[in-house]
């Protein structure tokens, strides 16, 4: 009912083509728009601009880029964090060395550079396919780290070894650095990467995005049918490359606010690659998806963490059994043995967990952390086993059914 | 310049060849730690195509898991036959749990969910074992901890005992792995399903037995590399970065291929610490340890795309 697409009509080409011929779609996007940018900034506090919104972003962002490369151009990589510190430190030298630049700009161009080396490591990729040339990209990401430590260049030969980011103000106000409010920096961020996805959409709806899946699904039927392999790679490469450096720069000016090498190691990498696959390989919206769950969750599972369970209230109780009840009984009708067990194992843990705090258990927070990385891997082989193409796929599943909602066919 | 890098290094290795024997020796040792790790991954790479991220966290889990159960108060051969069975339970769980609901999905999934199994593994191993640095129990499992001095053309040379001991125990692992391949039923199980897994299958060749046997191997291999290397620099997650070192001799190797692999570990071992000591430490500031593996097998493989023992790769449309 809410989806029906019936008595939109497509008369022309365009419109079939265009980039959204639903709707309700278009709808649903500004409704997100609006709450990006209206209502996160008004009623957001500092803490949650700091670890949900800003992070969020940056992580789409890079996760966007390297599903450029991945899901789109079929290429894996194992180098991003290395990429994302090219960025970083480009985008430190730039504004070191001409302090009159516009800090934006200098973000913007700073992607340039990992551009160019993303191109430089990826020429293996004409000669090697598959996991050999993911191991070949580690080289990537484990000679860089290296040089960031080595080359004092790159960070003004201070003592520490580590950038600092300046206080930067465009027309006054301060949009880098320590002096920066959070609404600025998000603002920053958050309009480079709707630019940036817009730019991402067009391309792969575009002959380059048709070029690189003709390659990633068959790299010798796309050179049989005309398609210049090297150019196809060598531009997801050189695409992807330059997201995720402008991830990076803003991972740095706009969250961190400083960086040291060891930032950018593969831990990082592999996080960017979890959110890209979570999300779902070949899709824009996945990225976001993805961010949001990575980001998100080992933030909420610190809040948990905190909670008194004996002093929640019976309605907050009545709520999660709805919700465990619902996801149970929704697992049920489409026959998911894997939602099953996994929420029956939730909701074990949650009641022997609310009975050791009765007697008297509790968390420290080591422990907090070490169960993140647990649950992180359990939700992480979850995934993957309820739905391989990621959570993209899960909202497509829901868009359909909702779009012939309330019939079953 | 071009004399540092062409000239004195030669010059110093051809005035210093004690020196030079003592840096192949202990490149020889890493190499052949680097080696195991990655003939557990071509083990399980062979029989199911996976590339099995946790290898390197399994040679940390094993070895801190001897270690706490033998400061429980076990004996310390039996905490190895104990962490045997524990290795058997978790190869068994892992087959159960994450890869039989896989089966056939693409590779780079489950690649994906080894890497979430490793996630999984630090977390449980962090909070069982916890987090400091320990001690591997080498004398107390009969390892000599003493060492041969030698004395070549007037030199001297030092062998520690445990590491000519890591040697031997590696060499005769890899013969009787060899063997078990070759000439026992379930090995050549093994070396079946690799070759093609539905012509395995439909021989009745059971793919989840396998699966478990190939995982408790590796398990093996991991305990094994994991009492060697815990033996050099104490047992701790910092070992899971040795993990990253056999990648690049997977690379130089081939995925496919067991003598790759140990072939691979040898000469990666050795270059390595040959380059860091004549050339790294200095010319480029040292610690090039962390990247030099990755970019030798880098260079190899553009002139060798299927490494150098990997089995031909034949494209067709």
């Amino acid at each position: 009912m809410l989806y029906r697409t019936a008595g939109q009509y497509k008369t022309s080409y365009e419109a079939d083509q265009a980039l959204f011929p639903v709707r309700q779609d278009a709808i649903l996007l500004m409704v997100v728009l609006a709450l990006a940018y209206v209502i996160f900034p008004l009623t957001a506090s500092e803490f949650t601009f700091q670890t949900l919104l800003i992070p969020i972003l940056i992580y789409s962002l890079a996760a966007m880029g390297l599903n450029i490369l991945t899901g789109y151009a079929g290429q894996l990589s194992l180098g991003t964090a290395a990429f994302m510190g090219v960025g970083a430190y480009a985008c430190y030298k730039m504004i070191t060395l001409m302090p009159w630049m516009n800090p934006v700009i200098a973000i913007l161009l700073s992607g340039v550079f990992s551009a160019g080396v993303g191109v430089a490591f990826g020429i293996p990729s004409l000669r090697i396919k598959g996991f050999y040339l993911a191991i070949a990209t580690l080289a990537a990401q484990f000679f860089l780290i290296w040089l960031f430590e080595k080359w004092a260049w790159l960070y003004n030969y201070n003592a520490s070894g580590a950038i600092q980011v300046p206080n930067l103000d465009i027309l006054g106000v301060y949009v880098t650095g320590p002096l920066a409010s959070s609404v600025t920096q998000y603002y920053v961020v958050l309009v480079i990467v709707t630019l940036l996805t817009l730019l991402c959409i067009n391309l792969t709806r575009g002959t380059l995005g048709r070029t690189w899946k003709a390659t990633r699904d068959m790299d010798i039927a796309a050179e049989l049918i005309g398609i210049n392999l090297m150019k196809s790679k060598l531009t997801a490469f050189a695409v992807s490359s330059y997201i995720v450096g402008v991830a990076g720069a803003l991972f740095v000016f706009q969250w961190r606010g400083a960086a040291e090498p060891n930032l950018f190691e593969i831990g990082l990498s592999f996080e960017v690659l979890f959110i890209a696959i979570i999300g779902g390989l070949g899709s824009i919206l996945g990225n976001y998806l993805g961010a949001i769950l990575i980001v998100g969750l080992p933030v909420v599972l610190n809040i948990v963490g905190e909670i008194e369970l004996h002093d929640v209230s019976l309605a907050v109780w009545v709520i999660i059994a709805l919700v465990l009840g619902g996801l149970f009984a929704a697992a049920v009708s489409l026959r998911s043995k894997g939602t099953m067990i996994g929420v029956a194992v939730v909701t074990l843990l949650l009641v022997g967990y609310a009975f050791a705090q009765s007697r008297g258990f509790e968390l420290h927070s080591a422990m907090i952390e070490h169960l993140n990385i647990m649950i992180v891997g359990s939700l992480i082989v979850f995934f993957l086993i309820i739905e391989p193409h990621g959570l993209a796929r899960l909202w497509a599943l829901i868009r359909e059914k909702l779009i012939i909602w309330p019939f079953p066919h | 310049m071009l004399h540092k890098i062409f000239i004195d290094p030669f010059v110093e290795m051809y005035m210093l060849p004690d020196f030079l024997l003592q840096v192949l020796w202990e490149g020889l040792v890493s190499g052949i730690l680097y080696a195991l790790i990655a003939l557990g991954f071509v083990l399980i790479f062979r029989s199911s195509r996976i590339f099995n991220f946790a290898q390197g966290i399994m040679v940390v889990f094993s070895a801190l898991t001897l270690v706490g159960l033998h400061a429980m108060g076990l004996p310390a051969w039996v905490s190895v036959g104990a962490t045997l069975v524990v290795m058997y339970i978790l190869a068994m769980t892992i087959e159960r749990v994450v890869l039989r609901p896989l089966v056939g999905q693409p590779d780079i999934i489950l690649f994906m969910a080894t890497i979430g199994v490793t996630l999984f593994l630090i977390g449980l191993g962090e909070i069982i074992f916890g987090g400091e640095n320990k001690v591997m129990i080498t004398s107390e499992l009969g390892i000599p901890t003493g060492a041969f001095e030698l004395f070549p053309w007037g030199g001297f040379l030092i062998l520690e005992q445990k590491d000519v001991t890591a040697v031997v125990v590696a060499g005769l692992l890899v013969a009787g792995l060899i063997a078990f391949l070759n000439y026992t039923r379930m090995g050549r199980a093994i070396r079946a399903l690799g070759d093609d897994h539905q012509a395995a299958l439909s021989v009745g060749i059971s793919l989840q037995t396998i699966w478990v046997l190939v995982w408790f191997i590796a398990g093996i291999i991991a305990l094994v590399t994991g009492i060697a290397w815990g033996a050099r620099a104490g047992v701790s997650f910092a070992l899971e970065v040795i993990a990253y070192k056999a990648l690049p001799v997977l690379m130089l190797g081939g995925l496919e291929s067991i003598t790759g692999a140990i072939i691979g570990g040898l000469m990666i071992g050795m270059l390595e610490k040959l380059f860091e000591i004549y050339w790294g430490q200095p010319l480029l500031g040292g610690n090039t340890e962390t990247w030099f593996a990755f970019m030798l097998a880098l260079i190899v493989l553009l002139f060798r795309p299927q490494g150098l023992f990997g089995e031909k790769i034949i494209e067709r449309v």
